[in-house]
């Protein structure tokens, strides 16, 4: 018995867009009251051309500030890109996850992206600058130099981190077969 | 613990020429192999607490919808064959016309006020899932000369692992669109693609009712041993 195949979500998957799925922190949602600092991360897909990818579908799975996936926070979002490509997701910063051995890995956001015109999802992560512990990532030090920065979030307003997505061309974003 | 691999020509390809909308949206650059770290095994719990369950699609707010009303049931399994217990099965789907309920979708196939195409099933002790619908229709798109999307419904799941996340179409038995269409054809496995088609089942059809279709999802099963100690 072998996987399922993958299909595109095509460009009418926002039956399943659910707007308050990008926050959260949203009142009455999963996340209510629990501690941590509170952030926002926004991005704009774009393709080949650099023209905005105003279809595409963005999930996010993180781990709670503490670094842990097991806990009370529910570190799952969805957001649809805007007409610009844009996303935008509120949620609390995520703390280093536990790595092979000892190790720990660098506080990071891991990102799925469907779109009309993807078979299969695109999988990246987030990462955030100036984080001591990226110098020691064991992913990001697998991508080579050049292109470590396609994974790294800047910090815009405070609390606001970008990261934008390419998926093809110049600057490509660094995609993981995971 | 980690996800298998999934086995050769089961997957589709980022970079499928016959379907034009890949061109400028596939990566060049070869994807990068990371072993699997707490990230990709864990997974958020979607559970019906947080997600309300819509399992009758065929019933608007005014009246029954448009079109033959059709029963999905199947089972979400892993690679290994057990079941996932209390699985998020979301679907979406055109209506009988083939016409989306989306500001998007400039066809001109009527809409119907009583059909909005958006379900959510959750998984029982045993795998199983099962919905009420109306069978979608065919609908035309831009891809090349004539071409027509085979009826489908759109699925997507959570597993168990962030690396078992799959969003997919069933598509239905005997439809002569199949054979054209660049979506379904661009899994190279032959029998891979053809696990997408549903089976007609009577066991699933309700009598005086309506007629049941059975599809079973597999996800990425576990692998036994140990992925390489690299990142």
């Amino acid at each position: 018995m072998s996987a399922t195949s993958s299909q595109t979500a095509g460009p009418y998957w926002h039956l399943i867009d659910f707007p308050a799925w990008a926050d959260l922190l949203r009142a009455g949602g999963p996340n209510a009251g629990i501690a941590g600092e509170r952030i926002t991360l926004v991005g704009r897909i774009t393709d080949g051309d650099g023209a905005p990818c105003p279809d595409a579908l963005v999930e996010i799975w993180q781990a709670d500030p503490e670094g842990r996936y097991d806990a009370a926070f529910h570190g799952f979002g969805r957001c649809a890109t805007d007409a610009a490509g844009g996303f935008r997701f509120t949620t609390l910063k995520p703390g280093p996850v536990r790595g092979q051995g000892n190790s720990f890995q660098a506080p990071h956001v891991a990102l799925s992206i469907f779109a009309r015109g993807l078979l299969q999802q695109l999988v990246t992560r987030l990462y955030f600058a100036e984080e001591p512990l990226n110098e020691q990532d064991p992913i990001l030090a697998s991508v080579p130099p050049a292109r470590r920065g396609t994974l790294i979030a800047r910090p815009e307003d405070a609390g606001t981190w970008r990261l934008d997505i390419r998926l093809q061309g110049d600057d490509e974003t660094v995609f993981l077969e995971v | 613990m980690s996800f298998r691999p999934p086995a050769p020509g089961t997957q589709p390809p980022y970079d499928a020429p016959a379907y034009g909308s890949t061109h400028k949206r596939h990566p060049k650059q070869a994807l990068l192999r990371i072993g699997q770290t707490l990230t990709e095994t864990s997974a958020p719990r979607m559970t019906e607490a947080l997600y309300p369950a819509a399992a009758n699609l065929a019933k608007g707010p005014g009246w029954e919808a448009q079109g033959e009303r059709i029963i999905v049931a199947g089972r979400v399994l892993d690679e290994d064959g057990r079941p996932l217990v209390g699985a998020m099965v979301e679907v979406w789907q055109a209506n009988a016309a083939g016409r989306y309920n989306h500001e998007r979708d400039t066809h001109d196939a009527p809409l119907d006020a009583n059909f909005k195409g958006e379900g959510r099933v959750f998984t029982d002790a045993e795998g199983w899932y099962r919905y009420t619908t109306i069978r979608p229709g065919a609908y035309p798109w831009r891809n090349h000369a004539n071409a027509w999307r085979p009826v489908h419904i759109h699925y997507s799941l959570f597993g168990q692992g962030f690396a078992q996340r799959l969003i997919t179409q069933m598509y239905f038995p005997g439809d002569p669109l199949l054979p054209l269409d660049p979506i379904f054809n661009c899994i190279p496995d032959a029998a891979a693609r053809n696990r997408l088609v549903a089976a007609f089942d009577l066991d699933v059809t309700q009598p005086d009712h309506a007629l049941g279709y059975r599809f079973d999802i597999v996800l990425r099963g576990r692998d036994a041993t140990p992925m390489e100690n690299t990142p």
